[in-house]
């Protein structure tokens, strides 16, 4: 998109910038490497720092331990996405026994008319992409299956992760996952509950994001 | 916010020294951070290599601005992107009152962002009949009391918990008395929630714009940043030009330091990268999204091979959190958007060194601000040279409203004095007299000044220069 | 910003570059200085055309005026001797701030040179002289006070107190905030006397809270506004720079 404004800033700027080429590309820092179980301790620990639980679970078992978790708190409804891999197995899980435990919800429709629905869900389900042990942080890359608002509206968010998915550092899954040829309309790193210090430096949790993150890293 | 017409820093000044709850909260909170900081950059090597790198690739992404800015264009015009180019902070108002004004909105909510204090967006909306609405907490209570922010990373650093709790009880509907912290949170949390249900167009700046995808990257730990960027249909993001990197690659190096710093954390509570509105299929996000590209005095920054260092700042804070005198004053003393070490060097590019160069005075060249400044940034250096060009008139001179302190009375006295200094009889006749008859001095002037604060000074009867000479050290 | 630097051998002769501060106000350290490196074996040479090394000027904004007093120290220091400064602000001065003077001018060579033959007193008498001290004075608690530049821009803070640690009958308090400017900043003392009043009340104040009776500087500029300082405010403190206190303690 031109624009007067365009042309006389760029031609500013080419005036002022110089050549560019002698500055010389720089590289990555090299990167701290974890052994399998390292990573798994290592995100475990960082994450429940800033009051995110942490589950560590089998493959297998992940929705008795998801059903477990959630029959400790009192939830109404539980936001899902059915055509994720999460899907069907929460489906199942549910059918089998689903006594004291929330509501499967569905994100129908766009957010111009879930809303409503979506401010008032308490709690919802998704998938990650990966982790970043170095950090201490979950990967989520929403899309049409798995909307962004899930991860952000409900004040419970519960992330699954798989442990092989557990990458040493955020350059590390960046150049492993080729992030810079396909980026999807967003990325979310998430570290824990959403928090301030705003307040004579006094840490709180449960601001604008979700209040509590529950995080279930599948070995 | 800042009145900048009746900027008056020695009041300023006075009034911050005297103030003394506002010091008593600086210290604190900036001595947390400052120990917090050391806990995450607890190997020094780690973060001297960090630091190297940064520099490197602020460097090189400031030597290679037209291309970046370029390709960021094309990439987000690719993406779906609208990009908007403003060469100065009315022109960018300008520009998001428009797109307020084409979606029929009386509302606009915010995320951080300096960039917009330094557009005074909130005060033009108003202005036009628009409300924006803080939505970082800390912005939050200090636009509730009407005041700007007093620091780049914790606006409201200088409130104490009763004068929130007040603050709240008073100016929302509603709102109990409480000075419980979890409590005040709750009460902001609930008010904010409904104003992100109704949002129409939300605002953002940017911490980092990646050209290579035409990304951009925003952290932050409350969440409302992600409310404002994701709910409303419409996201406006405001950003320095100096923002863009060249690469995916070199956001990772930059957050950890920015996060490590500003917050003393190893990374905030969400990193939000953005690299186009809702694609057909998706469910949520904002359907239009617009990148509003601010110059404001940047290109001039720019084009001075020393100068251009300035841009490297990724506005972590941690100048302000080791400078003796910005502890002392806290931000509204500055009188502008950014205060401590870095405003003394950017605010005077920007604003001119007739409204702001003063600013540059208030240092002792400690040194603290470089030795942390996680970019390495010169700050020290640039500040003397903020002080040179507020004499210069001559066109060596580049920076807006250079020349504009000098004056006859200064100038013959640094003449008279690099004549003393460089004939040694003067020399010696300065020091024989100022042994006689330095007593005597009249308290003006600068002797003025320092007995405002010290005891006169006693000269010794003999200098150094004589003891020397009669006691035959070799004088060569 | 001082790098690993590398320090000669132990030469036969050295300059003394006195200090305005010193020879206006503090000659008695200058003469201390003096006889500590003349104790050791060295021939000191003071020539009596040096001056001021410029900061005054170069921190105000006047940078063509520290040129010239600069030169003038560059051609009063000629020889290719190690010149030994008894203040962490004017070495810094001379080392790290002579070469960004002449800056793509034909002098920029000759000042990287003589940046280069500039030492801290501290600095020289630990690392080039290796000095051994022994200690005859009474015992008495000392406390220590760094200018921002012997710490920031030559790096000598540990050299100076080392040598405190030497004195077996000396104990070190160190400051709760040894790191923060003492707020004197030259010019800005007088420029901003507020903020400069602010900032040395709270060095005092820590000062006093060590309850050494003494505090030890290497720099004569900061205890001057310190000492000024609490005159002032009838807290009366006593200040020395540490060539003078190292003197008194070890000769007989």
């Amino acid at each position: 998109m031109s624009s007067a404004a365009r042309d006389r800033i760029m031609s500013n700027i080419r005036a002022a910038a110089g050549d560019g080429s002698e500055v010389p590309a720089t590289a990555c820092l090299p990167i701290a490497t974890y052994g399998p179980q390292e990573k798994i301790d290592r995100l475990k620990s960082l994450m429940e720092a800033v009051k995110a639980e942490i589950h560590v679970v089998s493959k297998k078992d992940w929705p008795t331990a998801v059903k477990s978790v959630l029959r400790q708190r009192k939830l109404k409804t539980l936001l899902y996405a059915p055509e994720t891999a999460l899907g069907p197995e929460l489906e199942k899980a549910w059918q089998n026994d689903s006594e004291g435990l929330p509501e499967l919800v569905v994100y129908e429709g766009e957010i111009e008319s879930f809303k409503e629905t979506l401010f008032q869900t308490d709690a919802a389900i998704t998938t990650t992409v990966g982790a970043i042990a170095e950090t201490g942080a979950v990967v989520l890359w929403p899309d049409s299956t798995e909307p962004r608002l899930m991860s952000l509206v409900p004040p419970v968010h519960i992330a699954v992760v798989e442990s092989a998915t557990i990458y040493n550092s955020f350059c590390e899954i960046i150049q492993t996952q080729s992030w810079p040829e396909k980026m999807p309309t967003n990325v979310i790193l998430i570290s824990g509950p959403s928090k301030t210090a705003d307040i004579e430096m006094t840490l709180a949790f449960g601001v604008h994001g979700p209040k509590e993150l529950i995080v279930f890293i599948l070995e | 916010m800042f009145d900048q017409t009746a900027f008056n820093f020695k009041q300023n000044i006075s009034k911050a020294l005297g103030d003394r709850q506002l010091r008593a909260n600086l210290k604190s909170a900036m001595d947390g951070l400052k120990a917090k900081r050391l806990n995450v950059f607890a190997d020094d090597e780690e973060l001297q290599q960090l630091r190297t790198l940064c520099n490197a690739i602020k460097k090189r992404a400031l030597s290679r601005l037209p291309q970046l800015l370029e390709q960021l264009e094309e990439k987000c015009a690719q993406n779906g992107i609208q990009v908007h180019w403003a060469e100065t902070t009315d022109a960018a108002c300008r520009i998001v009152l428009d797109i307020m004004k084409q979606h029929g909105a009386s509302r606009l909510l915010k995320g951080k962002s300096m960039v917009s204090e330094e557009m005074h967006l909130n005060q033009y909306l108003q202005k036009k009949g628009i409300e924006a609405i803080e939505t970082d907490l800390g912005e939050f209570i200090i636009q509730l009391d009407g005041e700007p922010p007093s620091h780049i990373i914790v606006p409201a650093v200088h409130k104490n918990k009763d004068q929130i709790a007040k603050t709240f009880h008073e100016k929302i509907p509603g709102a109990p008395y409480t000075e419980v912290v979890e409590e005040l949170n709750s009460i902001a949390r609930k008010n904010l929630r409904q104003k992100f249900f109704e949002g129409q167009i939300g605002l953002s700046g940017v911490n980092f714009a990646v050209a290579e995808t035409g990304t951009l990257c925003l952290v932050e730990n409350e969440g409302n940043g992600r409310m404002c960027t994701t709910v409303p249909p419409v996201h406006i993001a405001v950003m320095g030009i100096e923002k863009v990197v060249e690469r995916m690659e070199e956001v990772p190096p930059l957050l950890r330091l920015l996060t490590g710093s500003a917050t003393g954390q190893l990374i905030t509570t969400y990193v939000n990268m953005i690299t186009s509105p809702r694609k057909p299929g998706e469910k949520d996000g904002p359907k239009e999204v617009h990148l509003v590209l601010l110059d404001n005095g940047r290109s001039k920054i720019l084009a001075d091979a020393e100068l251009r260092q300035t841009l490297y700042c990724i506005r972590c804070g941690t100048c302000l959190n080791h400078c003796p005198v910005y502890t002392r004053l806290g931000g509204h003393a500055y009188g502008f958007v950014y205060p401590g070490p870095i405003g003394e060097i950017l605010t005077p590019q920007i604003e001119g060194l007739d409204a702001a160069g003063e600013l540059a005075t208030a240092s002792t060249l400690c040194n603290a601000c470089e030795e942390v400044c996680r970019v390495m940034i010169p700050i020290p250096r640039l500040i003397r040279r903020m002080r040179t060009e507020s004499y210069a008139k001559d066109s060596s001179a580049t920076v807006k409203g250079h020349g504009c302190k000098a004056n006859y009375l200064e100038s013959t006295a640094w003449t008279l004095w690099a004549k003393m200094n460089t004939s040694p009889w003067l020399n010696s006749l300065n020091s024989r007299m100022l042994g006689l008859l330095g007593g005597l001095l009249p308290k003006a002037g600068p002797l003025k000044a320092w007995t405002s604060v010290r005891s006169k000074p006693k000269f010794a009867a003999k200098s150094l220069h004589q003891r020397v000479k009669e006691r035959g050290v070799n004088r060569e | 910003m001082q790098a690993k630097r590398q320090y000669p051998s132990k030469p036969d002769k050295v300059y003394f570059f006195g200090t305005c501060v010193i020879d206006l106000i503090y000659p008695d350290a200058g003469m201390a200085a003096i006889k500590l490196l003349e104790r050791e074996g060295l021939e000191v040479i003071f020539p009596q055309d040096q001056s001021c090394c410029g900061q005054p000027a170069f921190n105000s904004g006047f940078p063509d005026e520290a040129r010239k007093v600069a030169r003038e120290q560059m051609r009063v220091f000629q020889r290719d001797y190690p010149i030994v400064v008894p203040s962490g602000s004017c070495a810094g001065m001379m080392r790290c701030h002579y070469p960004e003077l002449f800056e793509g001018t034909e002098l920029q060579a000759a000042a990287e040179k003589f940046g280069g033959r500039v030492f801290e007193l501290t600095e020289f008498l630990t690392r080039v002289l290796q000095v051994k001290l022994e200690d005859f004075g009474a015992p008495v608690q000392v406390t220590w006070h760094s200018s921002c530049h012997a710490l920031r821009e030559m790096g000598v803070t540990e050299d100076s107190k080392s040598l405190l640690r030497q004195l077996k009958n000396v104990e070190l308090v160190e400051l709760q905030n040894e790191k923060e400017c003492c707020g004197f900043g030259g010019t800005f003392s007088v420029k901003h006397p507020e903020i400069s009043g602010s900032m040395v009340r709270d060095k005092i104040d820590d000062i006093q809270a060590t309850g050494a009776p003494v505090v030890i500087s290497g720099d004569c500029a900061c205890l001057l506004h310190i000492t000024g300082a609490a005159e002032k405010l009838r807290r009366p403190m006593k200040g020395r720079h540490i060539a003078e206190f190292i003197w008194e303690r070890t000769h007989v």
